[in-house]
């Protein structure tokens, strides 16, 4: 993905702040990872060159943990997060289906980001409410019982809040285009 | 050291908890389930409408709305306890805003406890039934839920005002040995899967004699139907904490860690403030209780690795490298983490200790049975009508489990197997539901203990399609590190795979399982040893339904979408409802000339929108396996 106006700067000074409270040990790899990632929301490959080069250890190795853990994104993430639990309890009822509504309304394959960053896709493995299968967490809202035709409403909330927020940002641009 | 014992000085603390704990019994006190699962339910906004109604009436200085963690009637939630002096403390389930206002009016307000909406009391009473009482009662023994849900997790008086740290201050009073004795005499069996006593573990730690020693608490719960740990770190972390801390004084660490997976940060949130209130009180850190024996804690995020779960690649992921396990011995207790002995146990294995210690050696093997005594803590998921955390003695049936503690299925439907021990464990069939719950005969039966999540699965559920998801499950999670799990598994999928779809022949099911035996055996470490239970246990108990797959291309259960069409039933249909053309995504659905709707199958993604949509009056939308339609048998029959 292409970096945004400013993004540069912006990684560079989160990663320098996680890397001077860090003991610069290779044990502090993956929590440095942990909190670049909770300051970025992914790990641009520019973040894991920093972070390589501050602990001492080869990029690959970086890139390697990195890929290796689920938790760890290379991609950034939509302005809206929804992540589908796969967990048994889930699949069992569907949640291979309400993945691919999610999939098929956001028109990206889960683990990804739409180009204009406002959705990504995520399978995740039992979230922990399986009495409510399936499961889905919206914006870090879990919401259980998401049938596909849920999928549809919660997409539609989604796209009005979106325009909601297009609007009040840009009154009289959005006011004027409408008319 | 302090002029105190380490006695005296619990007692000033049991006294200051007390006293604080009792200055909120006084006023009623309304405690809303906000676990994981409770929020997922709406809980939040429970606990909000409660604050609201009890504004409106005037009574926020006489009543107090708490948080607790999970009591496990899960099925129930969002879910309210409500203590009012005078009264029993009762649970009420299902709660949305017009029962809560009602319960403010009538109970907070007024002084009618509305029984008709209770769900059961907590304290024996001689007007309304506690829990023990359900039918359940029967078969259930919490001892380490037993808090769970009562108690606030984010307020460390709530726990020691219940005993809690008593066992500690005891056990300081005592030689380290004491505690390592009574464990070893409790036959306490690790709860994280292979039941390895914890014992032995410990002695063997102490015998490595090594200067530093860790503790680390395996918090990394990789099973993806499972969520006990969770809900006891979430709901009684101290519980955990005070375990880990009696483990260290009986080996000699100074420092422990836990290692809980970061997709739970409710439960990092809550033990870290754990930690940080024990420390105030001179629980952890220096000269713990006065003493000379220092100890403190740390919790490190896992990343969310499945095989990071197994105890050598936990410790390699906690040294910054990639989570591959290592091939043992040498053991832990030998080397562990930073190359120095160290004692790894589950979260629920630490939470046995301080009730050990606290009640003996003697009272624990009382309950379970003898080689496996104490209980068996499970998340009790899939069809059936009670779904949650529950507690039985080891020895209890999974029968008794199912059909007692469950009650049974919902919506009447058949059982069909039931799944144990998540991706390492198996499915197991009607015919198993007498063995005993306890980790030497769910292993012979082919399934094992694991670390907990059950799933009771029904006549709609495809064994197939279960063993898939499992494999595809482990697969995805294999770190490649030996080729038997990481070549072995991806074929054993393709297989499966195929066999969703229909494809195969009659040597497929024996080279499946040949194949599964070979990575059973030659796998370095248990991810992959365990990797094909659920297929060979499937492979055992339902090989019909293999064989319906690939033999006729039909998914008895309906349940493998290339093996199955949707059609809607014209005599069914009610011509003049559009519900299915709305529903459909991809508009597939029409309507013909005669008004009856029709799908068109090239279109048609079945997604099940249609089904789920049609209103139950007409329930014309079925799904037909083979993927056949009637007029096209009606042709070949011709
Ligand atoms: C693939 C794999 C995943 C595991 N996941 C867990 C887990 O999530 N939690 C756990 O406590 N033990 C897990 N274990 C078992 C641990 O290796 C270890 O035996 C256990 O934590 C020891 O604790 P105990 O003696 O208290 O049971 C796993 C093992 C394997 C092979
Ligand atoms: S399986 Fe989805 S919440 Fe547990």
């Amino acid at each position: 993905m292409q970096l945004l106006e400013g993004e540069k700067e912006q990684i560079l000074a989160s990663v320098d702040e996680v890397l001077k409270n860090s003991s610069k040990l290779r044990e502090d790899l993956i929590p440095t990872l942990q909190k670049v990632q909770a300051k970025l929301g992914y790990l641009p490959a520019l973040a894991m060159e920093k972070i390589a080069e501050g602990l001492n250890v080869p990029a690959a190795d970086v890139y390697g943990l990195v890929t290796f853990y689920n938790q760890f994104r290379l991609n950034p993430p939509g302005k809206h997060q929804v992540k589908v639990c796969l967990g048994t309890a889930c699949y069992m009822v569907g949640g291979d289906i309400t993945l691919e509504s999610f999939e098929r309304r956001m028109e990206i394959r889960e683990g990804e980001t739409s180009l204009d960053r406002l959705y990504s896709l995520e399978r995740v493995a039992c979230v922990g409410c399986c009495t409510m299968a399936p499961v889905v967490v919206v914006d870090e809202e879990v919401e259980g019982k998401v049938t596909p035709t849920r999928v549809d409403g919660i997409m539609l909330a989604l796209q009005d809040e979106e325009k909601k927020s297009v609007t009040e940002q840009e009154p009289n641009q959005g006011r004027g285009e409408d008319s | 050291m302090s002029s105190l014992t380490p006695k005296e000085l619990y007692n000033k603390l049991s006294q200051e908890a007390i006293s604080h704990d009792e200055a909120h019994q006084e006023k009623t006190r309304v405690m809303v389930g906000t676990a994981t699962c409770g929020v997922a339910a709406g809980a939040l906004k429970i606990k909000a409408d409660f604050i609201r109604e009890v504004e409106a009436k005037n009574l926020q200085d006489e009543v107090d709305i708490v948080e607790v963690g999970c009591i496990g009637h899960c099925y129930a939630e969002p879910l309210a306890i409500i203590a009012k002096p005078g009264h029993p403390a009762i649970c009420y389930g299902h709660l949305d805003d017009g029962l809560v206002h009602r319960l403010v009016e009538d109970f907070l307000a007024g002084d009618d406890p509305s029984y008709e909406y209770a769900m059961a009391a907590l304290e024996r009473n001689d007007v309304f039934p506690t829990f023990e009482d359900f039918p359940r009662g029967v078969y259930e023994q919490k001892l380490i839920l037993e808090q769970c849900g009562f108690i606030d997790a984010r307020d460390i008086n709530s726990y020691i005002a219940r005993d809690g740290y008593s066992a500690l201050a005891m056990a300081l009073e005592e030689k380290p040995g004491w505690i390592l004795d009574e464990v070893k005499a409790s036959n306490l069996r690790g709860r994280g899967g292979a039941g390895f006593p914890a014992g032995r573990k410990w002695e063997a730690c102490i015998r490595s004699k090594g200067e530093e020693i860790y503790v680390i608490c395996n918090a990394d719960e990789g099973d993806p139907g499972a969520f006990m740990d969770r809900s006891i770190l979430e709901s009684d972390p101290h519980l955990v904490i005070e375990g880990m801390i009696l483990c260290a004084f009986a080996v000699g660490a100074r420092k422990g860690y836990l290692y809980i997976r970061a997709e739970y940060p409710r439960a990092v949130t809550h033990v870290q403030e754990a930690i940080d209130q024990a420390r105030v009180k001179g629980l952890l850190g220096e000269s713990i209780l006065g003493t000379d024996f220092s100890f403190d804690l740390e919790i490190f995020q896992g990343s969310g690795a499945f095989v990071c779960g197994e105890a050598t690649a936990l410790v390699n992921s906690m040294e910054g490298k990639m989570g591959m396990p290592e091939s043992r011995p040498p053991r832990l207790a030998q080397k562990g983490y930073r190359g120095k002995p160290t004692v790894l146990n589950n979260v629920k294995t630490f939470a046995y200790v301080p009730l050990i210690i606290r009640k003996g050696a003697k009272w624990f093997k009382e309950i379970g049975t003898p080689e496996n005594p104490g209980t068996a803590v499970f998340s009790l998921v899939g069809k059936v009508v009670n779904t949650g955390l529950v507690e039985v003695p080891m020895g209890t049936t999974l029968r008794q489990l199912i059909y007692e503690v469950g009650d049974g299925l919902p919506n009447g439907k058949e059982f069909k197997a039931v799944q144990i021990g998540g991706p390492s464990g198996g499915c197991l069939p009607e015919t198993a539901l007498d063995v005993p719950i306890d980790f030497d005969s769910l292993q012979d039966a082919g399934a094992i203990m694991g670390s907990g999540g059950l799933v009771v699965m029904d006549e709609d559920d495809c064994m197939v399609s279960v063993a898939r998801y499992f494999l595809e499950f482990t697969q995805h999670e294999s770190c490649g590190k030996c080729t038997f799990c990481r070549l072995g598994t991806k074929h054993m999928l393709d297989i499966l795979t195929g066999i969703t779809k229909g494809e195969g022949d009659d040597e497929t099911l024996n080279l499946l399982e040949e194949l599964a035996e070979d990575v059973r055996d030659g796998s370095l470490c248990n991810l992959g040893r365990t990797a094909p239970n659920p297929v060979l246990t499937t492979l055992k108990y339902f090989r019909d339904e293999y064989k319906a797959h690939i033999l006729e291309g039909r998914c008895p259960a309906k349940v493998c979408r290339d093996l199955l069409l949707y059609y809607i039933e014209p005599p069914k249909c009610s011509k003049l409802c559009n519900v299915c053309v709305g529903s459909c995504p991809t508009e597939a659905i029409f309507t013909r000339d005669d008004g009856l709707k029709e799908i068109d199958q090239e279109k048609c993604v079945k997604c099940d929108n249609c089904l789920k949509a049609c209103p139950d009056e007409y329930n014309a939308v079925v799904k037909l396996s083979p993927p056949v339609l009637p007029s096209e048998k009606e042709r070949k029959a011709k």
